[in-house]
């Protein structure tokens, strides 16, 4: 099969999880990266050579452990913006997860004055597409400023609508917010059209990376001036790191303008018992002791990944996808909810399987050890937009192997003559 | 892997869910809930008719995977024609039954088709499927019976 990573079976042993029997004795087959992805040993040996060598606060600490631990933050955040190709190291600013960076920027949007400002008679546009965390932030900002929420509606075939763009962008529009690859549809989203167009009107433009940083390579200093968002945020967790740390890059004259979030050490220049004076970027942003071991994990993490390629890596989820695709549809009564060609879209394929409930379908494939999500996966909009319930979702990652997407189809037949439908 | 796959469904499971009995909405009813499990999505709307302390009618309409729908089909045949309290004991029971993590062993005299849930009880990522309708009967019953009461 033409794209696969050569070294498949080498990668693979660097995932210790993937060794594992399940219950009746089959080995795990992980279709579940999506949701999360599996961690290498060297993600999981830099975090346990940090605590048990290193341990100490960050950034305040006078001594040697301390300086240790912050260098080792520090390069932790370098290898971040290496890895999306962040113009200053400086705009890389740690969150808890994806979510978290979506609240802060909705947040502190919604505390801005001047020209961040959002009031009645502003507009923030989203999409139907969303995950979520890109939905109930921007729903509680205009709710509480008295701001319209619009969106971008879906086509058929699970694209964004672009039909009605110029009613959508206006010169109302304070933010764009969107997806750059749908969790649920797969679906790889023109967001630098769509940014360019939005900062004509000069909104503020936020990406939510949480699906396309595993699986497409990031350069955002090679995205010219205004196809460039202003905000890009994604988590830890699926870019095989750990849980616990989420990203959020920001252009430094939005991060500069916009006011703090959490107050509260490290975030501050100097504080008296009248007043305080906030920290430069990242720090501004950064409030209480951090997820220090989380972020040092997130940089080997994004190193490991770095190592192997992010082209390399697309054009391996690219040719599982479409296997994936071609064996849904030898599959009687499936339907994929989503793009149908695998190179526009990312490695998350939703589908149904007439007769049989996601949940029913999930437990008789986790029964042979593949594990898969059911459900709304997060985007009960998307799904109400084609009119399902639940649906689902097999999501592959660099480790995954075409054996794996057989497993998965014959474990499909199975659930059909299991639930004695066709 | 197929015995513990067949302990979950059982045939009486997959029966019901394929030939759901009671089903639709109907009246008359004294109240009308809508529950849903946020985590998965699966929604039930159902109606509750008392007369004279009896259960006259339950009625409803659901979406959900083979356990949810099942049991929603089960409690209505348990419940029909009982009286409040009687319905309430084996509301309890089956809660019990459910909550058991599978080492509750259930009462046939009580539960009848009930008992086919018992294997759920082993799977606790089901268990909230199986008692999604049997809440929202307690409730839509309760708010009834609070009516009756005011």
């Amino acid at each position: 099969m033409d794209g696969l990573l050569p070294e498949l079976e080498v990668i693979r042993k660097d995932f210790p999880i993937l060794e594992r029997q399940l219950a009746g004795g089959f080995p795990l087959v992980y279709l579940d990266s999506a949701n999360t992805s599996q961690k290498p040993q060297i993600v999981i040996d830099t975090m346990v050579d940090h605590l048990e060598r290193h341990n100490a606060n960050i950034s305040r600490a006078m001594h040697q452990l301390g300086s240790e631990s912050t260098e080792a933050f520090e390069a932790a955040r370098d290898r971040v913006a290496a890895f999306i190709k962040a113009p200053s190291r400086d705009e890389v600013i740690f969150t808890k997860n994806a979510t978290e960076a979506l609240n802060l920027v909705a947040n502190t949007l919604s505390w801005a004055t001047g020209d961040l400002a959002i009031g009645a008679g502003d507009e923030v546009l989203i999409t139907e597409m969303e995950h979520h965390s890109n939905i109930v932030p921007w729903q509680l900002l205009t709710e509480r400023k008295g701001a319209t929420l619009r969106w971008f509606g879906l086509t058929e075939d699970g694209r964004l609508d672009l039909s009605n763009i110029d009613e959508l962008i206006t010169e109302r529009t304070k933010v764009v917010s969107l997806t750059w690859v749908s969790n649920m549809l797969g679906t790889i989203n023109p967001v630098a059209e769509i940014a360019a167009r939005a900062h004509e009107v000069g909104a503020v433009v936020v990406v939510d990376a949480s699906q396309a940083a595993p699986q497409l390579p990031i350069d955002l200093q090679a995205m010219e001036g205004a196809s460039r968002p202003d905000v890009l945020v994604f988590t830890g967790h699926k870019v095989v790191g750990p849980t616990g740390i989420g990203v959020l890059w920001g252009r430094r004259e939005v991060l500069d303008a916009l006011p703090a979030f959490h107050g509260g050490g490290e975030m501050i220049e100097t504080v008296t018992m009248q007043r305080s004076t906030y920290a430069g970027i990242p720090h501004k942003f950064e409030a209480g002791t951090p997820p220090i071991i989380e972020a040092i994990g997130l940089g080997a993490a994004v190193d490991y990944l770095d190592c192997i390629g992010l082209d390399a890596i697309h054009a391996h989820e690219q040719a599982i996808t479409g296997y994936a695709l071609q064996g849904l549809a030898s599959v009687p009564g499936t339907r994929v909810l989503g793009p149908l060609d695998a190179a526009s879209r990312g490695g998350a394929i939703s589908f149904e399987l007439a007769g049989v409930h996601p949940h029913d379908i999930a437990q008789v494939l986790d029964s042979r050890g593949i594990a898969v999500r059911a459900g709304h996966h997060c985007a009960k909009p998307a799904h109400a937009r084609f009119g399902v319930q639940a649906s689902t979702r097999m999501s592959s990652y660099l480790y995954t192997t075409p054996a794996e997407i057989d497993a998965l189809i014959d474990g499909l037949n199975y659930t059909r003559a299991y639930f004695k439908v066709g | 892997m197929d015995a513990a796959l067949d302990n979950l469904y059982q045939e009486i499971i997959l029966d019901h869910y394929k030939h759901p009995h009671h089903a639709g909405l109907r009246d008359p009813f004294e109240a009308e809930v809508h529950h849903v499990n946020p985590t998965c999505g699966d929604e039930v709307t159902l109606r509750v008719h008392l007369a004279d302390g009896v259960v006259d009618d339950v009625s409803y309409d659901a979406v959900g995977c083979s356990i949810s729908q099942a049991s929603t089909s089960v409690m209505a045949d348990l419940l029909i024609g009982k009286s409040v309290d009687e319905a309430m004991q084996i509301h309890q029971t089956f809660l019990e039954l459910m909550q058991g993590k599978g080492k509750v062993d259930p009462d046939e005299d009580v539960l009848e088709d009930g008992v086919a849930f018992a294997g759920v009880a082993k799977f606790p990522a089901r268990v909230k499927c199986a008692l999604l309708s049997w809440m929202a009967w307690k409730d839509a019953t309760a708010q009834t019976l609070s009516k009756e009461n005011s």
